[in-house]
């Protein structure tokens, strides 16, 4: 329904069918709107609706992607504490994506709580504030005098009772208060304490439906086949023996993507192995890691694009009391989800369904409305559980190319990826070429740092490395991108996860040199950055810095913010004679700011340490004829049970603005485990994989 | 199309497959069972865990013929409720992220706590050796073992 009224300040009551209380959210003017749901007139961005059943049944919609970070946990919990609706009668459902209607459904960089907060706050406070007047209403008392808990409103002085349920028809007659009270952070009751997940139990009985998971009725299973050597295609095939396999139903070829069509995963596999397919020659056939990183080495030679450029840092390095120089390599890295990639598309009459594991459903469902001619509103895009993401599923690739298939097959098809697929074709953090200068002065304050960088083209290069947050006077950062063929992306922590084991080494390089203790050296020199300082003050105090370690074991520090996080880590590890080494504990300080779930923050700080020490200790992806070499987890092998260290999380209470929390884990734990190797062994590591 | 008996979740089923189908997709594409997860299709990272005549078993390698006559449990049949020691020790210690993996973490705990049930770290280390928690929650996994194999049922985590 389009009233013509202005979408920042469109306010509109009504009762849904069914009845019940339905909330929208301005995303603009953030403000808390009633509108029916759902809306057909596209006239104001709610970006979350909360629904309040007779059956005292409090919905909330989540329009972000459950990846295991806790979203279908995190933003239900903002809204059921500020209404006070009792969480045991909670039901998360997942929005069927939207365009507009509930603003960015991305989930990615570490945004979901810290964008959503305080308006999750003002939807569930504002409808808190109308079931309230409806009771006052009713009883003919003053909302004042009224009381919620658990689900209820209540009248102290007369005992009335009543529950949400009972109250939503009258609620939904009621205006929509313009600034609803929020409660005050000593009155949470939800909030700043552990929850449960609301997602857990179907991830402990199967139940749970992944991408990989959907059926639908008629379905076929579709493989693609996939070039050895990154921008070759196909240039021709025989489909004669992959028709003969049983089960395969038809080879396709749509567009640049030749798929085997069958009436199971396994028929597809089959089928795709018996193809036979010339490709095309690719510019890229003799592309490696080591031609690669000559080539770096040989860019980094000339300055590239400078970023930033403060001071005179050339002047500076050339006048430095101590001038210290070192090269650091970090390779290309996988996502490697446990889920591989994977897209059910049904494509008929015009319209066209798809369910996806996709971290960014609105890009899918344009590119999908794109390759099939038909419009947007014709793509109904249903967001399933994600077996993981950490960036890989920014990307839109997978779900383009079901598309694709799908337009050409008459029935409902599952593309799936195989490991091997997933593996070759992924969208990888860039490999970097860090060059670093670092001058002291004549008493070991540092004057310069400069930071050349060269690297792939694509995403991730240079966030975080431009700004490094040390009082250095004389700064200047440049960097190159070379095309290189190898298709990069956002991998949890973006630049940051490469450009803070940089930084927080070489920093740790200067605090050696300079005769300083390295949390000293570090907190001395964070005079802009009072948070990251408190977090590396309390990192220091609950790890006992400073206390000996016995031979063979180092400890080591590393600090970086990011996401509007602030998080210090401390590792300690233990190197023996065979220079094995073992991460034994790694103690985390965060300051994300205003939290939400606790045991939330601690299992994403778990994840993020073990996420980031797989990289780092364990392979690294290489290129070989232009290809990825690694193929499954035996030649890209993944941390493991006995691998994983003690890791203890402590979250600095604050009311700073707030912080995301499931990237900014990532880049302490790699130089903090670095740095521990140093303490331990007197070897420093400039290049990851750690290898001694 | 050959046809093979089985019996799966304590109910005997046939199940119509080419020979040499892996079990994994025997149980996901022919009978529906989707709790038991493709990771790898090599025996490497342990999402496809089930059980064969009570042995963990990698099911993305094992053809269906090599199970045909035994009993095979998949993570839907290991309760009847959602409430095997396990599951509720993984609920208490809020062990899952994305999830993927766990069917296949939790098939692997059952294995061991039938054979061993008060297991060492030790034990632990070498049942899960080969299951990959992509979301490192391996210090969770351990604690819920322990915590079910201690017998004191936890009755409130996570029923929502």
């Amino acid at each position: 329904m389009d009233t013509g009224l202005s979408r920042r300040t469109f306010l509109k009551s009504a009762t849904i069918v069914g009845g019940g209380l339905v909330l929208g959210i301005d995303l603009f003017c953030q403000k808390v709107s009633k509108q029916q749901t759902p809306s057909q007139d596209g006239s104001f961005n709610p970006n979350v609706w909360l629904r309040v059943d007779k059956n005292n049944l409090v919905t909330i919609i989540v329009a972000k992607s459950e990846m295991g970070q806790g979203v279908y946990t995190a933003l239900p919990m903002i809204v059921a504490e500020e209404l006070d609706a009792d969480w045991n009668a909670i039901k998360v459902e997942r929005a069927l994506t939207h365009p507009d209607r509930y603003g960015s459904e991305s989930t990615g960089g570490s945004t979901s709580v810290r964008t959503l907060y305080s308006t999750l706050r003002k939807a569930g406070a504002s409808a808190r504030e109308m079931l309230v007047a409806a009771a006052a209403k009713q009883w003919n008392v003053g909302a004042a005098e009224c009381t919620t808990e658990n689900g209820t409103v209540a009248h102290t002085s007369s005992g009335k009772k009543a529950t949400y349920g009972e109250l939503v028809d009258i609620a939904a007659t009621l205006p929509v208060p313009d600034a609803p009270k929020l409660k005050a952070v000593s009155d949470f009751k939800l909030l700043r304490k552990k929850a449960h997940r609301t997602d857990t139990p179907s991830k402990v009985d199967g139940s749970a439906i992944f991408g990989m998971d959907v059926r639908v009725p008629g379905m076929l299973y579709a493989t693609v086949a996939r070039p050895a050597t990154f921008g070759s295609t196909v240039q021709s095939f025989d489909a004669a023996k992959a028709k003969q396999v049983p089960g395969v139903k038809d080879v396709i070829q749509s567009g640049e993507v030749l798929a085997v069509i069958a009436n199971s995963t396994w028929a597809a596999m089959q089928g795709r192995d018996a193809l036979s397919v010339v490709w095309s020659k690719s510019e890229y056939e003799n592309q490696s890691t080591e031609t690669m990183w000559k080539q770096f080495e040989e860019t980094a030679k000339s300055e590239g694009d400078v970023e930033k450029n403060e001071g005179d840092a050339t002047d500076a390095f050339q006048n430095a009391a101590k001038k210290i120089e070192a090269i650091y390599y970090t390779p290309f890295a996988h996502h490697a989800t446990m889920e591989p990639m994977n897209c059910t598309v049904h494509v008929r009459d015009g319209k066209c369904e798809i369910w996806a594991p996709s971290q960014t459903p609105q890009d899918a469902q344009r590119e999908a409305a794109d390759i099939l001619g038909i419009s947007v509103e014709n793509v109904i895009f249903h967001v399933t559980l994600l077996g993981g993401g950490f960036g890989r599923r920014l990307e839109t690739d997978y779900v383009a190319e079901a598309a694709r298939v799908a337009k050409n097959v008459n029935a409902p098809v599952k593309v799936v990826w195989s490991r091997e697929d997933d593996m070759k074709h992924g969208f990888y953090r860039p490999a970097q070429y860090s060059m670093l200068r670092g001058g002291l002065d004549a008493s070991g304050n540092p004057i310069v740092w400069m930071h050349r960088i060269v690297g792939p083209e694509g995403k991730g290069l240079l966030t975080h490395a431009s700004n490094p947050p040390y009082d250095f006077p004389n700064k200047r950062i440049d960097a190159q991108a070379l095309d290189t063929g190898v298709p990069t992306g956002a991998w949890r922590s973006v630049g940051a996860s490469q450009n803070g084991f940089v930084i927080e080494s070489f920093m740790d390089e200067l605090a050696h040199a300079a005769g300083k203790d390295p949390f000293e050296f570090r907190r001395d020199h964070l005079s802009t950055s009072p948070r990251l300082k408190r977090a590396l003050e309390l990192v220091a105090e609950k790890s006992g810095w400073g206390t000996p370690m016995p031979k063979g074991r180092g400890r080591g520090i590393a600090c970086v913010s990011g996401f509007g996080s602030h998080v210090a880590e401390v590792a300690e590890v233990t190197v023996d004679s065979k220079n094995n080494i073992r991460v034994d504990r790694v103690i985390v300080a965060i300051d994300c700011g205003p939290y939400v779930n606790p045991d939330g923050i601690n299992a994403q700080m778990e994840s993020a340490v073990a996420f980031a020490l797989s990289a780092a200790l364990k392979d690294e992806i290489t290129i070989e004829k232009g290809g990825v070499k690694q193929s499954n987890f035996d030649d890209y092998r993944m941390f493991m049970i006995d691998d994983m260290p003690k890791v203890e999380t402590y979250i600095v209470e604050s009311d700073d603005m707030i912080g995301g929390v499931g990237e900014p884990g990532v880049p302490p734990a790699a130089p903090a485990v670095c740095n521990a190797i140093f303490a331990a062994t007197g070897k420093r590591i400039r290049k990851l994989p750690i290898k001694l | 199309m050959p046809t093979f008996s089985l019996t799966i979740n304590n109910k005997p089923q046939t199940v119509e497959v080419e020979e040499g189908t892996p079990l994994l997709w025997a149980l996901r594409d022919t009978l529906g069972l989707t709790g038991t997860k493709y990771g790898c299709g090599a025996g490497l990272c342990g999402s496809c865990t089930v059980h064969v005549d009570g042995e963990a078993t990698r099911s993305c390698v094992t053809p269906v013929d090599a199970v045909a006559g035994k009993s095979v449990v998949t993570i839907e049949g290991l309760s009847q409720n959602r409430n095997h020691p396990l599951q509720l020790a993984w609920l208490e210690e809020e062990v899952p992220q994305c999830g993927y993996c766990q069917p296949g973490q939790i098939m692997t705990a059952a294995a061991l706590l039938a054979q061993k049930p008060h297991p060492t770290d030790e034990d632990i280390d070498s049942a899960f050796a080969m299951n990959i928690c992509r979301c490192g929650m391996y210090n969770r996994i351990r604690s819920a073992i322990h915590l079910a194999a201690k017998g004191q049922l936890p009755v409130k985590g996570g029923q929502k």
